[in-house]
């Protein structure tokens, strides 16, 4: 079979630090192909390589039969490769149709725009998603799932021989990845070649038909999906043994078998009801334990941790925090009363990018710090230096921007942020999203770490396996209420997906 | 949900909330003048008004397409000023010399602005910073600090003191063809989209293969013209070029993109709500000015400045509070 797309010898440097060394791609016609990966193996810079977002140092590209060298993000797309980005890349402030059309509008003269055709086109180009929406209004009063189905329907729209998904499913939720699932199926139906990059190796299963594993800047295996392992896959990211990987389980975690008593009662909550998004919210949390808390995309679980957190007001309930009635008030509070609050928008409410990785990483701690009005520095050096050490955090040096670090490092930091104020209580909106297979495992290890110190920790989880393996007890939600709760040792994937599926069937 | 192509109302202003507070204040400052004065709706008001306010609406419109892609253009109101030398230098051949000439020394100094952002990456509050002082400079000499006059003889001061078909000032003539081009730029074509798009996201638009570079030199070029042009109306108007003129214009233009609902921080603006603006601003003045007519109250030039201050945060104080409201219904729905 021809190949669409054929990479080969690829080099990429950056600073002189190698980031891609001889990497290979190839993509046959209306084939999915996934690309996968450990942050820092070099994906994203293979695949900005093909958009033209980057030159490449060596090698060849080979695109539909002929050698191209791609040298910005508009002559890829005219070229027929059209990208939707894992951060997305769209104009939030400006309408639906804008936003599809954007550069390749439809024009009266040559010049005029001519928006009713515009939106007409958009209309229409939507309607094959099954998405009917007011078109004009901005794409940023969408949820981020049309939002990421707007901008797959503008890759499409642009006649695209081949459309890179980078982590196209991250924020959304299973029955919006089902839709999604729909159009890459009806892409590679339609002779799209499709090339699929995901975290989540399960999906990989459901549509690839073959997939290209990277580590350390080089292509590492390929090979069709079909009879190939989840653990063989791990392996192949890892570079380890898949007898090795078996062995350990798939996460750090290991709940309920340590089978030590749990502490004193650090929080306990009674009813506490914030708006519709979450009423009539119960937990207990101990000493040393790990809550999970369970449930679809919107079932309340964020809600809960805003609420504990004193980002939300209670409009009605009780909190009792170490035995003191009284719910936190505001987060600075909360924090003074040694919880700490890892958000589940890193970009958006975790890191300051262009701040340093001492200063993120200190920031919840100045308070502490500072004596009579002056930060002791040589303290807070002291610090970072430890938590850069202790948790393995890969920078330059503590005065690199956070930017630049990769997502699992970024993330690495955060928690660090939050173990420096030495908390008692840890919640944990998804802790390990975005982050590829080696950083997760280090960062639950973390976590086990910290609550084998003592510290209680709210687990929010979307990765199934990652909660069964790590809560002592998992709370289940769904719309706001809580519909069941699951103690571990015990608990299954499939104990966990039933409880779901059952409060899905109450629901409906 | 199906919408149409015809003007709705309703529909314009629940998509444009940002932009309700300057008409709705335009529309209420309009009525209290016809109102409260009884010349204020006859045509002597209305021309000169608009003849001497066309300056400060081409600026702003300009400064308008600079601030909807994230940037700030601190130059104008030194151009302005340094053009209106030019112009008045250029006088002796006529407006169709002088006017191209200003419009063009204009969109040089945009150049300088749009090589510093654009090529050179310094950051435009900076860059146009650095023409500001230097087309001050500039201006003093040129004109060794005097103001320059216009020969009287040729047909240089139409531009500014005449009127078209005896009907309107041609200087509101040719701003408002301007601005009715502009206008057309912004909603019709690729290049006002990108303008608005790079605003809203400079990533994301390189990303979608937009042609960002050309869009940001265009809208510095494009401020420097209409500073260009404002400098022509000076000088026509005033019958002289006028180096020391300017000071603060482009403080009065921000203020007037801004009451117009355009964001400070790009991505979302609109040609006809920063004209609006700037009436809005010229306004207060012309009220107040009748006001001191009235001869109740006496307001000295002093004070007219703290009440349209304190007029403009109201402004944005009502901006702010129709967004918020729509926010909140948002949530609720």
């Amino acid at each position: 079979m021809a190949e669409l797309l054929n990479m080969s010898g690829i080099d990429k440097a950056f600073a002189g630090v190698s980031a891609l060394s001889g990497a290979s791609l190839q993509i046959a016609p209306g084939e999915v192909h996934a690309l996968i990966g450990q942050n820092g193996a070099g994906k994203s810079t293979l695949i900005k390589i093909l958009t033209g977002v980057y030159r490449r140092d060596g090698g060849v590209v080979n695109f539909n039969g002929a050698e191209t060298v791609l040298t910005s993000p508009r002559e890829a797309q005219a070229t027929g490769i059209a990208t939707i980005y894992q951060e997305l890349n769209l104009v939030s402030l400006r309408s639906v149709t804008e936003n599809v059309m954007m550069g390749y509008e439809p024009k009266r003269f040559g010049v005029l725009i001519n928006w009713k055709e515009a939106h007409r086109r958009t209309r229409e180009i939507l309607s094959r998603f099954g998405i009917d929406i007011d078109v004009r209004a901005p794409l940023g009063s969408y949820s981020t799932a049309i939002q990421q189905l707007v901008a797959i329907a503008r890759a499409v729209s642009l006649d695209a021989r081949l459309v890179i998904m980078d982590e196209p499913t991250s924020s959304l939720d299973a029955s919006e990845v089902e839709v999604l699932f729909g159009v890459v199926k009806g892409l590679r139906e339609a002779g799209v070649s499709v090339l699929y990059v995901s975290h989540f190796l399960d999906e990989l299963f459901e549509i690839c038909d073959r997939v290209t594993t990277m580590r350390d800047g080089r292509t590492v295996d390929c090979r069709a999906i079909a009879g190939t392992t989840k653990l063989e896959l791990i392996a192949a990211m890892l570079g380890r043994d898949t007898d090795e990987i078996a062995e350990a389980g798939m996460t750090e975690f290991n709940a309920g078998m340590s089978g030590a008593e749990k502490g004193d009662v650090l929080l306990e909550a009674q009813g506490v009801s914030t708006g519709p998004r979450l009423n009539g919210f119960d937990m207990t949390l101990r000493k040393g334990e790990i809550i999970g808390l369970g449930g679809l995309l919107g079932a309340g679980r964020t809600e809960a941790a805003r609420a504990i957190f004193g980002v939300d007001r209670l409009l009605s309930g009780k909190v009792e925090i170490k035995g003191q009635p009284g719910a936190l008030e505001t987060p600075a509070a909360a924090i003074a009363a040694g919880f700490g609050y890892l958000t589940e928008d890193r970009k958006a409410e975790g890191i300051i990018p262009d701040m340093s990785v001492r200063e993120n990483l200190t920031l919840a701690l100045l308070p502490k710090l500072t004596k009579s009005g002056q930060i002791d520095r040589a303290r807070e050096r002291e610090l970072v230096d430890h938590y850069i050490k202790a948790l393995g955090i890969k920078t330059a040096n503590m005065e690199q921007p956070i930017r630049e670090l990769s997502g699992g490092n970024q993330q690495k930091v955060l928690l660090a942020r939050w173990l420096a104020i030495d908390p008692d209580v840890l919640i944990l909106d998804e802790p390990t999203r975005g982050v590829d297979v080696g950083a997760k495992r280090e960062i639950q290890g973390i976590i086990r770490d910290a609550v084998a110190r003592g510290v209680g920790v709210v687990l929010i989880s979307s990765e199934f396996e990652e909660i069964v393996e790590g809560a002592d007890r998992i709370i289940v939600l769904n719309e706001g209420r809580i519909v069941t709760e699951l103690t571990n040792p015990g608990i299954t994937e499939d104990a966990l997906v039933r409880a779901l599926a059952h409060t899905e069937g109450q629901a409906a | 949900m199906l919408d149409t192509d015809t003007f709705d109302l309703r529909k314009y202003l629940s998509r444009n909330p940002q932009s309700v507070a300057v008409w709705v204040t335009l529309a209420a400052l309009i009525l209290f003048g016809l109102l409260r004065y009884d010349n204020f709706g006859g045509a002597y008001n209305i021309t000169s008004f608009l003849n001497y306010n066309s300056m400060f609406i081409i600026i702003s419109v300009g400064m308008c397409f600079v601030i909807m892609t994230g940037g700030i253009d601190l130059s104008v109101g030194s151009v302005a000023a340094f053009t209106s030398v030019i112009a008045a230098y250029l006088s002796p051949y006529g407006i169709e010399v002088a006017l191209p000439g200003a419009v063009l020394a204009g969109i040089g100094f945009g150049a300088i602005n749009a090589v510093s952002v654009v090529v050179l990456r310094i950051p435009p509050f900076i860059a146009t910073l650095a023409t500001m002082l230097g087309a001050k400079g500039g201006a003093l000499v040129i004109s060794g600090a005097q103001t320059i006059s216009v020969d009287w003889g040729s047909n240089f001061t139409k531009m500014g003191m005449e009127k078209a078909l005896n009907v309107l000032p041609w200087s509101i003539v040719v701003v408002g063809v301007v601005v009715i081009v502009l206008w057309v730029v912004l909603e019709k074509t690729s290049l006002g989209r990108t303008v608005l798009a790079i605003g809203g996201g400079e990533d994301a638009s390189t990303l979608m293969g937009l042609k960002v570079h050309r869009a940001t030199a265009f809208v510095y070029l494009l401020s420097g013209g209409c500073a260009g042009l404002a400098g022509v109306i000076l000088a026509s108007g005033f019958g002289a070029g006028q180096p020391l003129e300017g000071i603060g214009w482009e403080l009065s233009a921000i203020a007037s993109v801004v009451v117009g609902g355009t964001l400070l921080t790009g991505g979302l603006g609109s040609v006809t709500a920063t004209v609006a603006g700037a009436l809005l601003l010229g306004l207060v003045f012309n009220i107040l000015n009748f006001e001191n007519g009235r001869g109740t109250i006496s307001f000295s030039a002093y004070w007219q400045m703290v009440i349209r201050g304190g007029f403009l945060f109201a402004v944005i104080l009502f901006q702010a509070r129709v967004m918020a409201g729509r926010e909140q219904r948002k949530e609720a729905t």
